[in-house]
């Protein structure tokens, strides 16, 4: 069974052998409000954990999308790009960022469990 | 400071409101739909805006109020006739503007609506250049309400009948609740609308009544995104201290009439007049789907920088990111070519006309 995680940053991480695949989380669209614009990381790029790796605009503000874990891009979903809108509607699914093969799965085990996350966003927009 | 609430606090929690503090008040960013929707409602239908934090200055005395308001407003107000609205400037002396404003004439003085977070500095400028002689009034005793959109007129007219005869920029009393109201037909939208002064324990009912002949409620999210597709200027961000009224491209609001006569900073707009502007407010599209906020640096295609965005978004009804800001005069022309920084890459942009969106005021000849 894949392996769902998630960062402080709002980014939610579904692992599968070697493959990961990262969005943002629903929390994260319910903050930023209506989404316009997307921008993704290039494939074959490098990603390090925690760095920024693409960015969402709403309306109101732009944010940066950071990757939790390190490794190569080799998937970018281009349907947000070309209507960012999805973001909202569907954002822990079909609406994913970008896919990764992942360098050290050692890197997983800071991120949190759907509980710790649901906690820890409740506690921080509170 | 404590934050202050409006009198439709209640109301807006009650609509769902995502609350944020501005300009000291507590108001609302957006409700349930989101920003987009109240957006579009607002272009489609109506929407309604608290906008009680903006102040409503009353002035009254002598006959010599009109010519002594002159030397501070570059505005014909001799002219200007009972119940008439004007868009104008408060001033320093040099040129740059410390608040814009809407100027209307009342039947013992005049209103003038003032931006909230310029308002209490306003009226102490004011003041004290009229000398002290006149009767001023901030009034914090009343709401204001603004109803914007094509329906606007069919809903308003619903809740107090009359008031679709008004002119564009023109006001006049009405009643609501056996109370007077003073109602305006003006906004900040590029739609038709109405700004309504109301007593506070009436607004809220007010408000209702709106709601309930199909109006709702909007936030300053979408107030944002409307005012920057009409190419109108938000005081703070596309007007200071440091710009004049024709480098901000509101050249119109100067009346020919005024320009060889004196007020708060008349020096130096004539020389402006004359000899031309170094920089010029413009309208930007972007080419691409990426949006340029305020600060954006502006580049030409020699990498020189050449100024600077002041506000940009994502314009709902024109789908596409828009911005404004000021360039060296001679990049003002529409359709140079010019580049955005953002996040580090230039954007490839043009200059364009601005309002972005259509404006459908209703103007000139109503039947009364």
């Amino acid at each position: 069974m894949s392996e769902v995680k998630y960062s402080k940053e709002h980014e939610w991480i579904k692992l599968d052998g070697e493959e990961a695949t990262i969005g943002i989380t629903k929390h994260a669209t319910e903050m930023l409000g209506d989404i316009v614009f997307a921008e993704l990381p290039e494939k074959g790029s490098n990603v390090d954990k925690d760095g920024t790796a693409g960015v969402v605009e709403s309306t109101k503000a732009a944010s940066d999308v950071y990757t939790p874990v390190s490794g190569e891009v080799i998937d970018t979903n281009q349907m947000i790009v070309d209507d960012p809108s999805k973001i909202n509607e569907d954002p822990e699914d079909s609406a994913w960022f970008f896919k990764l093969k992942i360098k050290d799965k050692s890197e997983m085990d800071s991120l949190m469990s759907k509980e710790e996350y649901e906690k820890f966003a409740k506690e921080t927009s509170a | 400071m404590s934050i202050k609430k409006t009198s439709l606090n209640n109301l807006h929690i009650k609509y769902g409101a995502k609350l944020v503090e501005f300009a000291g008040y507590q108001m609302p960013i957006q409700y349930k739909d989101g920003i987009i929707q109240e957006h579009k409602y607002t272009r489609s239908h109506s929407g309604i805006f608290d906008v009680s934090h903006m102040g409503q200055l009353f002035i009254s005395g002598s006959d010599d109020l009109t010519r002594d308001l002159e030397k501070i407003f570059p505005a014909d107000l001799k002219k200007l006739k009972t119940n008439q609205s004007k868009y104008s400037f408060l001033m320093n002396n040099k040129g740059g503007i410390q608040d814009d404003l809407i100027i209307t004439k009342t039947s013992d003085g005049f209103l003038i609506i003032l931006n909230a977070a310029c308002k209490y500095n306003d009226y102490k400028v004011i003041k004290s250049k009229l000398d002290n002689q006149y009767k001023l009034n901030l009034d914090e005793s009343l709401s204001l309400i603004a109803l914007q959109g094509p329906e606007a007129k069919n809903v308003l007219n619903k809740v107090i009948p009359g008031c679709d005869s008004l002119k564009f920029m023109n006001g006049n009393n009405y009643v609501y609740n056996n109370e007077k109201v003073y109602i305006t037909r003006s906004g900040y939208t590029g739609e038709d609308g109405f700004e309504i002064s109301i007593k506070h324990s009436d607004a809220e009912t007010f408000v209702e009544n709106l709601i309930e002949n199909g109006s709702k409620l909007i936030g300053l999210g979408a107030r944002d995104t409307l005012r920057m597709e009409a190419g109108l200027c938000l005081y703070g961000n596309d007007l200071d201290n440091d710009t004049s009224p024709i480098e901000a491209n509101l050249k119109w609001a100067i009346p020919k009439s005024r320009i060889e006569t004196e007020f708060v900073g008349s020096e130096v707009l004539k020389n402006q007049f004359q000899s031309g502007v170094k920089k010029l407010r413009v309208g930007i599209k972007p080419d691409s789907k990426v949006i340029a906020r305020g600060n954006t640096k502006i580049y030409n295609d020699k990498n020189q920088e050449i100024g600077k965005v002041t506000s940009g978004t994502f314009g709902p009804s024109v789908e596409h990111p828009i911005a404004m800001g000021y360039v060296d005069n001679s990049y003002s022309t529409v359709n140079t070519k010019i580049f955005l920084e953002v996040r580090g890459k230039k954007i490839p942009a043009n200059i364009c006309n601005l309002p972005f969106y259509k404006k459908n005021y209703v103007k000139g000849e109503i039947n009364v």
